[in-house]
């Protein structure tokens, strides 16, 4: 009886079913920790079953990538700061992709110089592989690079800029029908390599900031889907399986991002926000009123709910355990305290949830956009902090705003709307925000952390005295 | 029906079962859904085992074999740890204290 064709291809089934169980009980936070464990298992019964494939004899090169990858990804897992997830992320996706690109460029010259030979249908997967894992790979490190503010986080346009990204993919997917059609033309494939790894870069360029939570995701769907090239080369059932789950979860976290601005796939790759109203009246100024942290603490203290809703700038200023404080004073002196968070609020789809259970923030205190709107009329005091765009009312009452028809926060409709900013500067976008003008509208200036723990202070001392 | 045809229908009910289970997921949990589906796909690390530890293999296979495997398996175990880590966070109730 011969392992590799009775055991084997058991274990990974069994694999193939872990991965699945895994990202079913993420339905719920009270399952989801079982569900990175079977993940685990899943892992493990395939290294192990594929460890013992009668291909594999060298073990000592494994070994040493073994030690090293976990000598390396442990630190990563645990000394890296919650804010830097969405970096770490795209660093993931980097690596990943790369593997499965260098993977597909080492099975193909094995397939020339050794055999056997690929057939055309392999040939296409394999195309497809590399493709999508150099472009992932470097599109990656340039979202990396922008997240972690090595590079410039607006989007940089230049005429004729989509014309290029579109020639340079068009050379690259026609120089790698080339390669499936006569595969032992092998001087293309380094020119193929090149291309790829320069339309990623160039893929990202143009995009700023606030999409990062759409290309992400995008990137997280073309890794997995270069996983899953990859099994159609290896005729491997689990890594097409894994591949297509990984492909699927991206995709439709890039839909739900999208949808949650109202734009197309399209428009975000190509679109270049931010780039279209840099020009807004903004000469003339408009009044609007400010408060100190005495008075703001004041009117929390009298509510009887308040809706926060944080969005980038929270992150950016550390306030989410602050915001605890707050959330603490608030509830012991009896009111009711909610966090709202957008769909597309941070730098990647769930960032705002991170940060806030970080912050101890109890879970079923978090809600959704599409869960909250409808009692935003009943709220005291809508708190926003370093959010700006999800929560302006232009985009439901200017159809020719940039972010119009994009679903918000309706933040205005709250009794007192309180907004803690730098200044009136208006953000990044450029999109003057009608909300901070409105008669209820209280600006609060100052950094977000400072601010927040300023007012924990005046909170605390009203509840002393009372 | 050959090998690569039925590879395909694989492919294409695993796409249908992935965007079933992705939408019961909440939310909430879409940052840790990321990083769980980042270290799944991370199975490319059997591609990477299967070239690395060949008999025969050329220079080259081992060494971009061996860069796979170090990629693939980084991101196996920072992944998993990280989704746990993030995981542990989200609790119900805060802790009880004074």
């Amino acid at each position: 009886m011969k392992l590799d064709e009775t055991i084997l291809p058991l274990l990974y089934m069994l694999a193939a079913i872990g991965f699945i169980l895994a990202i079913k009980w993420l339905n719920s936070p009270a399952t989801a920790r079982r569900g990175v464990i079977v993940g685990e298992i899943g892992m493990l019964l395939a290294v192990v079953g594929t460890l013992l494939r009668f291909e594999v004899v060298q073990y000592q090169w494994i070994l040493v990538a073994f030690v090293l990858g976990t000598a390396v990804g442990i630190p990563i897992a645990y000394i890296m700061p919650m804010t830097a997830v969405p970096q770490r992320t795209a660093f993931s996706h980097a690596c990943g992709a790369l593997a499965s690109a260098l993977i597909g460029t080492a099975e193909y010259y094995k397939g020339i110089n050794q055999g056997p030979a690929l057939t055309s249908v392999e040939m296409t997967a394999l195309i497809i592989e590399t493709l999508l894992g150099f472009l992932t790979f470097t599109a990656s490190m340039m979202a990396f690079g922008k997240l972690q503010e090595v590079l410039p986080q607006r989007p940089i346009t230049y005429k004729g800029q989509n014309f290029v990204n579109l020639g340079v993919f068009a050379a690259a997917a026609g120089i790698g029908l080339a390669l499936i059609i006569s595969p032992e033309r092998t001087v293309l494939f380094p020119v193929f390599t090149v291309l790829a790894l320069t339309f990623g870069v160039l893929l990202i360029i143009p995009i700023g900031g606030a999409d990062m939570p759409t290309v992400i995701a995008l990137l997280n769907s073309y890794a997995g889907l270069s996983a899953s090239a990859m099994g159609f080369v290896l005729n491997n059932k689990l890594l097409i399986v894994a591949g297509a789950l990984d492909g699927s979860s991206g995709f439709i976290l890039s839909i739900i991002m999208c949808r949650a601005m109202n734009r197309s796939f399209s428009n975000v790759l190509f679109g270049a926000f931010g780039q279209l109203q840099t020009t807004v009246a903004s000469s003339e100024a408009r009044p609007y009123r400010s408060a100190s942290a005495e008075e703001a603490a004041q009117i929390l203290d009298s509510a009887r709910n308040v809706v926060v809703i944080p969005g980038y700038g929270m992150a950016v200023a550390q306030a989410q355990h602050k915001l605890r404080e707050m959330f603490d004073v608030l509830t012991k002196r009896g009111v009711s305290v909610e966090f709202a968070i957008h769909p597309v609020a941070g730098r990647m789809p769930g960032h705002m949830n991170v940060l806030l259970a970080e912050a101890d923030v109890p879970y079923d205190k978090l809600r959704e956009m599409d869960d909250i709107n409808p009692e935003m009329a009943n709220v005291d005091v809508a708190l926003i902090i370093g959010a700006n765009d999800v929560v302006n009312p232009v985009a439901e009452t200017d159809p020719k705003s940039p972010i119009a028809g994009m679903p918000i926060i309706q933040a205005y409709k709250a009794r007192t709307v309180m907004v803690i900013k730098r200044s009136m500067n208006p953000g990044f976008a450029g999109i003057d925000n009608d909300l901070y003008y409105m008669p209820n509208t209280l600006m609060l200036f100052g950094d977000a952390k400072a601010f927040v723990s300023s007012l924990v202070k005046e909170l605390s001392a009203i509840a002393r005295a009372a | 029906m050959g090998a690569y045809e039925f590879d395909l229908w694989v492919f294409m009910l695993a796409a249908f079962l992935g965007f079933q289970l992705i939408r019961g997921v909440s939310p909430m949990l879409h940052t840790p859904l990321m990083s769980l589906t980042n270290a799944i796909s991370a199975i490319t690390v059997v591609g990477a085992i299967l070239l690395t530890g060949e008999k025969e293999a050329s220079t080259l296979s081992r060494i971009l074999g061996f860069s796979a495997v170090f990629l693939a398996v980084l991101n196996v175990v920072s992944g998993y740890l990280i989704t746990d880590r993030m995981l542990k966070m989200f609790k119900k109730r805060e802790p009880a204290k004074k």
